[in-house]
C-alpha cells in the first residue's frame, strides 16, 4: 500500500513551511527525504504521521486520509521515530520498547501478542542483552537502537524515522541504515529523514529532495543525487562517479565558489 | 513484582497508619471502646472517625495528583501546588471567612471549589496550546495572584479575630472536622482521582517526548483535560476541607519511585497510598507532640518537606556534576 500525497502544503502562521508537494511512497522501498535545514523535511514526516494537519492538500495511506483516520489505528499502521531521542525517567529497555505496544493495548497488563512482539523488535535489533538496564545507562548507539525497537515493537506497515543517526558514530550509523533497510526489504514502507548524502547514495532506493518547502527532484537515486542539484540545493561542489562494481561514489568537494 | 509487591506493602501499611489514626491523640482511644456510650465513644465518632477518613482521602489525592503531575510535566519537582489550584482554592475559602459566607452551610467549600474551578479554567485558557510550559507558566502566575489577593483580604480583615481565623484556616489542619465535611469533600475526590487512574497509559507515552506519545496515537488534549479537571476537583476539594497542606504531592512519588521504578504508570497507585500513609502518620505525630494546643499538619509538612527538597537538590546537583 502506497503513501501518497498530493499538493500538500503547510503553514506555520504566516510563514508557509511546505507547497504544492506531490510524491508517493511505495512499500518495500527504503525512501530517504533529503534537503538542507528549513527544508521542510520534518515538517513533511510530521503531515505523513499525521502528527500534523496540512493546510491544504492531502496525505494518504492507501485511499484513507491520514489525518482523518482515528488516532489509535493511525498509530497501529504508521510508526515514527521522532527527531532527538528524546526519553524521560530511568525505564528499563524492555519497558521503553513496550511503549511501542500502546497502540495495540485493550485492558491492563501485556497480551501474549504484546510479549512475542516486543521480544521479537528487540531480537531484531540485538537490544535483548540490555533488555533490564535502564535507558538512562546506555551508550548512544545503544539507545538509538532501544528507540528503534519500541518502533518496531508496534509491527507498523510504515517506519518514518527523524534523524534517527544524530549523535552517532559511523558504525552506529550503518547499524541503524542497516535495520531500517532490512525492514524495507522484508515489506514494510521505510521513509528517513537524513543529512549525510553518503548514506543516501548507499542505502536509499527512492529519494524526494527538498528545497525551500517544494520538491526539488524526487526519483531514483542516480536522477535525483546529481552534481547540478547538490551545486542549486546545497551550494556544494559534489563529483559522482561509478566504482568498479557499479556503484555510485560521492565526493563533496566543497562549498560552490560563486 | 517489585511494584506488586510494594503495593501490597503499601495496602498494609495504610491500614496500620489509618488505625495509628483513630487511635492516638492526646487520649488514646483502643478498638474495644470504639462503640462505647461513653466520652471516649464519642471521641472517637466525632471527631477521630472523621478525622482519619479525611487524612486518608487527602494523603491519596495529593500523592497521586505529585504522580500524575510530574509524569505529565515530566518534572520530578511538580506538585499540585504547581498548578496554582491549591493557591486559588484558598482564595475562594479565605473570601468566604472573610464576607462570613462560611456561616451558612456549604458556604465555604462551595467559594473553595468555585476558586479551584476557576484557576481551572483560567489555565484551559492561558496554557491551551502551550504544552506543560504553558501549563507550568499558567499555574505559576495564577499561585502568584492568589497568593496575593489572600494575602490582600487578610490585610483588610475587619478585625484581628476575622485575620486569625483566616490565618488559621489557612494553614492546614484536620483538627474537629466534622462527618459531614468528609462527606460533602469525597463525591469531588472520589472523581477527580478517577479520572486521574485513567491517565496513566498517555503518562507513560509521555516517557517519549510529546510527538513520540502523538505517534503512538495518545491525544493530549484529552490527557490535558483529564488532568486538569482530576487535579482541579480532588485537590480543590482537600483544599476546601483541610487548607493547605504542601508537601506531600512531592515527596511521595519519589519516593515510590525508587521502590517501584520510574514509569508513570507504576507509580500512581503507590503514590496514592503513600500520600495517605504520610498523612495520616504525621498527622497521629502532630496530635502527640506535647503541650498545649497542636501543631499545625500544614506546618508539620513543610518543617519534614523543605529539608527532604534541599536534599533532592543536594542528590540532583551531585548528578550533574
Amino acid at each position: 500500500m502506497n503513501l501518497n500525497v498530493q499538493n500538500l502544503g503547510f503553514a506555520h502562521g504566516s510563514t508557509t513551511t511546505l507547497q504544492g508537494i506531490h510524491a508517493s511512497f511505495e512499500a518495500g522501498r527504503f525512501s530517504v527525504i533529503l534537503g538542507p535545514n528549513g527544508a521542510g523535511k520534518s515538517t513533511l514526516l510530521a503531515c505523513l504521521a499525521g502528527l500534523r494537519k496540512p493546510n491544504s492538500g492531502t496525505a494518504k495511506l492507501g485511499d484513507e486520509d491520514i489525518t482523518a483516520m482515528p488516532a489509535p489505528t493511525r498509530a497501529k499502521r504508521i510508526g515514527l521515530l521522532p527527531q532527538g531521542a528524546e526519553t524521560h525517567w530511568a525505564i528499563t529497555s524492555e519497558a521503553l520498547v513496550a511503549l511501542g505496544r500502546i497502540p495495540h493495548a485493550r485492558g491492563a497488563g501485556a497480551s501474549a501478542d504484546d510479549r512475542r512482539a516486543i521480544a521479537a523488535a528487540m531480537h531484531a535489533t540485538a537490544t535483548d542483552g540490555f533488555a533490564q538496564r535502564p535507558i538512562t545507562e546506555l551508550s548512544g548507539g545503544e539507545r538509538a537502537r532501544v528507540l528503534l525497537a519500541r518502533v518496531l515493537a508496534g509491527e507498523p506497515e510504515w517506519i518514518l524515522a527523524d534523524e534517527p543517526l544524530a549523535n552517532l558514530d559511523p558504525g552506529y550509523q550503518l547499524d541503524i541504515l542497516d535495520l531500517l533497510r532490512q525492514q524495507a526489504r522484508s515489506g514494510k514502507g521505510v521513509i528517513a529523514v537524513l543529512h549525510d548524502l553518503h548514506h543516501a547514495v548507499r542505502f536509499a532506493d527512492h529519494v524526494v529532495l527538498l528545497h525551500q518547502g517544494s520538491i526539488f527532484a524526487q526519483g531514483a537515486v542516480d536522477d535525483v543525487i546529481t552534481a547540478q542539484n547538490l551545486a542549486t540545493v546545497y551550494g556544494i561542489d559534489a563529483l559522482l562517479s561509478k566504482d568498479e562494481e557499479g556503484a555510485t561514489q560521492l565526493l563533496i568537494k566543497g562549498k560552490m565558489r560563486s | 513484582m517489585t511494584s506488586r509487591f510494594m503495593t501490597g506493602l503499601l495496602l498494609w501499611l495504610t491500614l496500620a497508619a489509618f488505625l495509628l489514626s483513630l487511635m492516638a491523640g492526646k487520649v488514646w482511644i483502643w478498638p474495644m471502646s470504639w462503640a462505647a456510650d461513653n466520652a471516649d465513644g464519642w471521641i472517637f465518632l466525632e471527631l477521630r472517625l472523621p478525622r482519619a477518613l479525611l487524612g486518608l482521602c487527602i494523603g491519596a489525592v495529593l500523592g497521586l495528583s505529585g504522580a500524575v503531575l510530574q509524569g505529565y510535566l515530566r518534572n520530578p519537582l511538580a506538585d499540585p501546588t504547581v498548578l496554582g489550584v491549591s493557591a486559588s482554592a484558598a482564595l475562594g475559602g479565605v473570601l468566604a471567612i472573610f464576607l462570613g459566607i462560611n456561616l451558612v452551610p456549604f458556604g465555604l467549600f462551595g467559594c473553595a471549589m468555585i476558586g479551584a474551578c476557576a484557576s481551572i479554567l483560567l489555565l484551559l485558557a492561558i496554557g491551551r496550546g502551550g504544552g506543560p510550559i504553558g501549563f507550568i507558566l499558567g499555574g505559576m502566575v495564577l499561585s502568584t495572584l492568589a497568593g496575593a489577593l489572600t494575602a490582600f483580604v487578610i490585610s483588610i480583615a475587619p478585625n484581628p479575630f476575622a485575620a486569625s481565623e483566616i490565618i488559621n484556616w489557612l494553614m492546614g489542619a484536620l483538627t474537629d472536622r466534622l462527618m459531614e465535611d468528609v462527606l460533602t469533600a469525597l463525591p469531588c475526590m472520589a472523581i477527580g482521582v478517577l479520572l486521574l487512574l485513567t491517565t496513566g497509559r498517555a503518562l507513560d507515552a509521555l516517557t517519549l517526548g510529546e510527538n513520540g506519545a502523538k505517534s503512538l496515537g495518545v491525544d493530549l488534549f484529552r490527557l490535558q483535560w483529564l488532568i486538569v479537571l482530576g487535579v482541579g476537583l480532588s485537590v480543590g476539594a482537600s483544599v476546601a476541607v483541610s487548607g493547605v497542606v504542601g508537601f506531600v504531592g512531592l515527596i511521595v512519588p519519589h519516593l515510590i519511585r525508587s521502590f517501584c521504578g520510574e514509569q508513570p504508570s507504576r507509580i500512581l497507585v503507590p503514590s496514592a497510598l503513600g500520600g495517605a500513609v504520610l498523612t495520616l502518620t504525621a498527622d497521629s505525630l502532630v496530635r502527640l507532640i506535647p503541650g498545649p494546643g497542636e501543631m499545625r499538619l500544614g506546618i508539620a509538612m513543610a518543617v519534614l518537606g523543605a529539608p527532604f527538597f534541599l536534599l533532592l537538590l543536594l542528590r540532583y546537583r551531585k548528578g550533574a556534576a
